[in-house]
């Protein structure tokens, strides 16, 4: 692959709800927080990538709405319904392609002004799932007891992710719920799908980010902090949670392979020096890094009670307090590729790892992490 | 921008609906006009990798062949993962709430090889088990819905 570098990023504050802000003002505060990192005017942005959900904005075509927040007048513009990660996917693609040497990426989710379980409710089947009341959540619960029962992971294990996450977010100014919790008081909050507990959820979040990425040449005279883009890969499996294994992660395996492949790397607990994953719920943590390969099949929980993820462990894991500590929908991705670049140019303030060379973020799209998108970042060409 | 909240005005979307007309496609009329007429469960079979689909659809995914085999499937099968809900959902269909708990579970039907989500008799975590045999138990009055299901029952003991 040619090489294409993040030039300049920006996210906004993550809260429960920003009501002096429609969607296109925190479009607008991510993008120009983007253009200023990177010191770039938006004549120099070639195309524009936007990432929203007509469901969740209450309005189709929902990204046309945002054209003057994010700079895409008189530019090609285009849109991913899907995670930060696949949009910036795409933006990638663009570069790729020789038709654009710079993509802003920008995402915006306004979780504060729906309902939602209704709308995760309707990202199920209309006639054979929807009536169940199923939704982020107990599809997720679903998930994570086939899971647990599978290999063994405690409910225990998963509460460490919440208290380590909502710890870390303590030394993020954009964390929304910087929390610190013990494992009994995760233990004792309310269950509000079996095994999920209150404080093993996400919580409703509104927020913009931006990422601007551009190619080879473009990015070592736009700034000197690149961040190179070493891998990337993505991979969907089935839509209908009857047709998976639940505690499968098959598709994760195939994107990581993919992206380690093409980012040289063998051992990735090695060569890996941080993660940023979609930790949505608890139990997501540990299945995901089984998938990404930093442990065998069945070792997550046990990764994590190790201490290994900690902030000052050996492979750090949601530095910044992850999706756990704030999650705008489609937003949360990007910010984990946001996050990786900031540590890997030594800018992530307070949460700095030290020496973090070589950063992966993951994104997951559909029910019960359906599609995985693996992004390899790199401060070396 | 401050955040004052009087001086902040947010408008309320009301009672606006947007209705919709699914169909259920012909393998999946099939499917739910069995299941109201005679209380029995079908499925398809790939014809490249055997693998029986429940409800049944058009493409196996895996091979990208077209099924066309519709086979019977058991109304008895086995209980794959489950959850049990605390917090309360509003059905958009119909406006009203399922009392909680209630119990849902994902079920292997015997003679299908995917799973079939669906409410189970049981609200204790403690009292299902993953491998659980259970059964349909229907409706007296079905009108071509999954709902003609009343739910699935343990089979206890």
């Amino acid at each position: 692959m040619d090489a294409v570098a993040i030039v300049g990023v920006g996210m906004t504050q993550i809260k429960r709800e920003r009501k002096a802000d429609g969607y296109p003002d925190l479009v607008y505060e991510a993008s120009r927080a983007a253009l200023d990192d990177a010191g770039m005017s938006i004549d120099q942005v070639d195309n524009v990538i936007t990432v929203s959900n007509d469901f969740f904005d209450g309005r189709t075509i929902s990204s046309m709405a945002i054209q003057d927040a994010c700079g895409s007048y008189d530019k090609n513009v285009s849109t991913v319904e899907g995670d930060g990660t696949f949009g910036a996917f795409y933006g990638l693609m663009r570069i790729l392609s020789g038709s654009y040497g710079t993509t802003l990426v920008c995402a915006h989710h306004k979780g504060s002004e729906s309902q939602m379980p209704l709308i995760t409710n309707a990202m199920f089947d209309p006639i054979y799932a929807r009536f169940l009341g199923i939704d982020a959540v107990t599809s997720s619960a679903l998930q994570a007891r086939a899971y647990m029962e599978k290999y063994g992971v405690t409910e225990e294990q998963c509460a460490m992710v919440s208290v380590k996450n909502h710890g870390n977010a303590l030394k993020n100014p954009v964390a929304q719920l910087p929390l610190e919790l013990t494992v009994e008081e995760v233990m004792s909050s309310p269950y509000i799908s079996d095994p999920i507990k209150l404080l093993d959820c996400c919580p409703i979040s509104d927020g913009a980010s931006a990422v601007i990425l551009a190619s080879g040449d473009r990015a070592e005279k736009i700034t000197e902090k690149a961040v190179w883009v070493k891998g990337v890969a993505h991979c969907s499996s089935a839509y209908h949670l009857g047709d998976r294994n639940l505690y499968c992660v098959c598709a994760l395996n195939e994107a990581a392979k993919k992206a380690y492949s093409m980012a040289g790397i063998s051992e990735p607990a090695q060569d890996i020096d941080l993660v940023e994953l979609y930790d949505a719920f608890t139990y997501m943590e540990p299945l995901w890094l089984e998938g990404l390969g930093f442990c065998e099949r069945g070792e997550g929980g046990n990764l994590t009670a190790s201490g290994k993820t900690a902030t000052g462990g050996e492979l750090p894991v949601n530095a910044s307090g992850g999706c756990l500590s704030g999650n705008p929908v489609l937003v949360a991705g990007l910010n984990r590729i946001i996050e990786c670049a900031l540590q890997v140019r030594g800018d992530a303030g307070e949460h700095q790892v030290p020496g973090v060379k070589t950063a992966l973020a993951h994104g997951i799209n559909g029910p019960c992490g359906q599609a995985h998108c693996v992004w390899i970042l790199g401060g070396e060409k | 921008m401050s955040e004052e909240k009087k001086d902040l005005i947010t408008l309320e979307s009301g009672e606006m609906a947007q209705p919709f007309r699914w169909t259920a496609g012909a393998y999946g009329s099939k499917f739910l006009t069995e299941l109201r007429d005679n209380k029995k469960f079908v499925g398809v079979k790939c014809p490249k990798c055997g693998k029986v689909y429940v409800p049944p659809r058009r493409v196996c995914g895996p091979c990208y062949v077209e099924l066309t085999e519709l086979v019977p499937v058991s109304g008895e099968g086995e209980v794959v993962t489950y959850t049990v809900v605390s917090f309360g959902f509003v059905d958009p269909a119909t406006g009203t709430q399922k009392p909680v708990p209630y119990g849902y579970a994902a079920i292997m039907l015997d003679g299908s090889d995917t799973v079939l989500l669906h409410f189970i008799d049981e609200t204790d975590p403690e009292k299902i088990t993953i491998g659980a045999r259970v059964k349909a138990v229907f409706e007296e009055e079905r009108t071509g819905s999954l709902l003609d299901i009343k739910h699935f029952e343990l089979i206890r003991g």
